[in-house]
């Protein structure tokens, strides 16, 4: 059930940091603009109901045992409306997440990862630096989910993307295209993409992206990739008759 | 071995909940409110379909067929054993099913990872995944534990803010399709769980000997918690009965560990691009505490990313003389092995990493002899004497 969103805040006057950090350089006003996307979005009041304090979701966090991370933290700053340190999150600490909503525990049934989610969301939109660098060498995957309609396909699983899984990758990288034709579902045997996607089907998940923006969230984060997923969905989409 | 966490004692003080009690609204309603208000048609549960109980006491309805198949990537990518020994459960039991190829990814795994998505695309993939089942007429059935969550997450969104569900409407009606969505949110597992004492009235392997530690999957019972399947029979209620449910039917021993709420570590960006973290969860807090606490012959899991991280990133740990070594694969996967499935051309063990021939061997399973077939299929395949291995093959 939807909840209304805190009414008591306790923001921090602009340029009234606890510490220097490294974003002083950044005016206050365009950290402002990024915090209020946030609050903006649909997601938020469902996410964010106060905090405690108890620090249950660090207990049950993955990414709080081996990173300086916390989603108590996000959690404060979002309700404190700390305009400095969510900025200074979003760049350092949002990408440290797991997303597994082990924080969902909550007992004020907040949503750090929920959270996090928008976050990175706006650091995506607006192209921050940190995000460019988090999702260096994730484009490949990208591409591959937006362009096939199924994300990490039987022939990424190379040895030398994953050297560290043993020389069993390598044998089923030798072995791929037989041992796909041993699969007895019939949409199994493709090697590109998990499952056999049908063309109409493939259309309609580039007018999803088409209509729903995405494709300017993607611009800024890489515009090559950009480029490239454009170049496969307008050549599809002009086929069957469509102009974007 | 004296258990950290008072098991025994759940077992004999169930824990049994009101469901009028329930912290959180039944979302059903909901949908049928908005269904009644003319603004969206909600799918309903086929018959027949098995009752079971959720996590605050409320009823869900999980049907046995005229299932459509919504797959996942990892699964199909990179275990595809995972998803072959699904269809053959269902089926095994006679089930009617549909494997569809009108059928995206939920691309949660991306949203999750990379946030290159927002709130009206991810509506628009999974109200196309349900229109395209609709159309059919037969029900998701949902083989991701992430397409899970995230379809909850989904839901909620629709369900509750007018302007997300007019904006994915719009998506949907250039489409052509309508805004549809199913009565019941059902994971395999759940399946699997409803059907679980059928699989264990055609068990032809003993499992008396196997012991088992069940690893859940957050985005099954973390993420939008109320759906999750509860029993008091099964922990006294306090921890979800999928998975272990199954195996307590077919005989085997579920063993506790201390760190059994802990995710397995895949992080969704972190499995591909940071996987020092991922293999540092899964062999720290999750494969080493089961072996020092319980040596298992088998984690038994049922979502994608837990079997991928907690299998593959063995091989690293165990390099390093770490107390690692413990096979992985899913519930669907040890209900076929109990069932008589074959260990190559069903369950399709020979993609996964960490030796599991010990535990085929306790299961009474001669794993020389059955790659012996399997290379035999591999041959007639090569030799272009088959196209496919087909299911006749496989029950040949």
């Amino acid at each position: 059930m939807s909840r209304a969103a805190p009414t008591t805040t306790f923001a921090r006057r602009p340029g009234a940091t606890l510490a220097p950090n490294a974003y002083d350089d950044v005016p206050y006003e365009e950290k402002l603009a990024l915090w209020e996307e946030v609050k903006a979005d649909p997601r938020f009041p469902d996410y964010l109901y106060g905090c405690y304090e108890c620090g249950i979701c660090v207990a049950a966090c993955p990414s709080a045992r081996f990173y300086d991370f916390s989603p108590r933290k996000i959690a404060q700053a979002a309700a404190r409306e700390d305009v400095e340190l969510i900025f200074e999150q979003m760049n350092d600490d949002v990408w440290n997440c797991s997303q597994c909503f082990s924080c969902d525990r909550c007992p004020r049934q907040n949503s750090p990862g929920g959270l996090i989610t928008i976050l990175r969301e706006v650091a995506v939109r607006h192209g921050l630096a940190s995000s460019q660098e988090a999702l260096e060498g994730y484009g490949r995957v990208v591409y591959k989910i937006m362009t096939t309609g199924t994300q990490v396909s039987p022939d990424m699983l190379q040895p030398d993307a994953f050297p560290d899984w043993g020389p069993d990758v390598k044998e089923v990288s030798d072995q791929l295209d037989l041992w796909r034709r041993a699969l007895p579902p019939e949409t199994l045997h493709t090697t590109s993409t998990g499952w056999e996607v049908s063309e109409k089907t493939l259309l309609e998940l580039y007018l999803i992206w088409h209509y729903s923006d995405v494709m300017d969230m993607i611009e800024e984060v890489d515009e090559g990739l950009h480029m490239i997923i454009m170049d496969v969905m307008e050549e599809t989409l002009e086929e069957a008759g469509y102009e974007i | 071995m004296t258990s950290i966490i008072p098991v025994e004692s759940l077992k004999t003080k169930p824990f049994r909940v009101d469901p009028s009690e329930a912290p959180t609204e039944d979302i059903r309603e909901v949908l049928f409110e908005l269904e009644e208000a003319g603004e969206i048609i909600v799918q309903r549960v086929p018959e027949p379909y098995v009752e079971v109980m959720t996590k605050y006491g409320r009823t869900k309805k999980i049907p046995l067929g005229q299932t459509w198949h919504h797959k996942s990537c990892g699964q199909c990518g990179h275990i595809p054993g995972y998803s072959t020994s699904i269809f053959w459960l269902t089926r095994k039991l006679g089930y009617d099913y549909i494997d569809p190829k009108d059928q995206t990814s939920c691309t949660a795994w991306n949203y999750y990872a990379s946030a290159t998505s927002n709130v009206a695309a991810q509506g628009g993939v999974a109200m196309r995944n349900f229109a395209a089942a609709y159309e059919t007429g037969y029900f998701p059935l949902i083989h991701c534990g992430t397409s899970y969550g995230h379809y909850k997450e989904v839901r909620h969104e629709i369900v509750h803010h007018d302007d997300v569900r007019a904006t994915v409407r719009d998506i949907m009606s250039k489409l052509g399709k309508p805004l549809v969505m199913p009565e019941e949110i059902v994971h395999y597992s759940e399946w699997v769980h409803a059907v679980r004492d059928q699989i264990a009235q055609h068990q032809v392997r003993d499992f008396s000997d196997i012991v088992a530690c069940v690893h859940p999957a957050c985005h099954y019972y973390k993420l939008i918690q109320e759906d999750a399947i509860y029993d008091p029979d099964i922990y006294g209620g306090q921890r979800t009965a999928t998975v272990s449910g199954l195996i307590l039917a077919l005989g085997a021993e579920v063993a506790d560990y201390s760190t059994f709420f802990d995710c397995c570590g895949f992080g969704f960006r972190h499995i591909l691009v940071s996987r020092d973290f991922s293999r540092s969860f899964a062999t720290m807090r999750k494969i080493e505490v089961m072996k020092e606490e319980a040596n298992p012959d088998v984690v038994i899991t049922h979502d994608t990313g837990c079997v991928t991280t907690l299998d593959k990133s063995q091989f690293a740990p165990q390099a390093h003389g770490r107390n690692v070594g413990v096979p992985v694969m899913s519930d669907a996967q040890f209900a076929a092995l109990a069932m008589g499935a074959h260990p190559y051309r069903v369950c399709q063990l020979h993609w996964h990493s960490t030796d599991y021939r010990p535990l085929l061997e306790k299961m009474g399973i001669d794993w020389e002899a059955a790659w012996i077939e399997f290379e035999k299929d591999l041959k007639r395949l090569e030799a272009n004497e088959i196209e496919y291995l087909t299911w006749e093959d496989v029950d040949g």
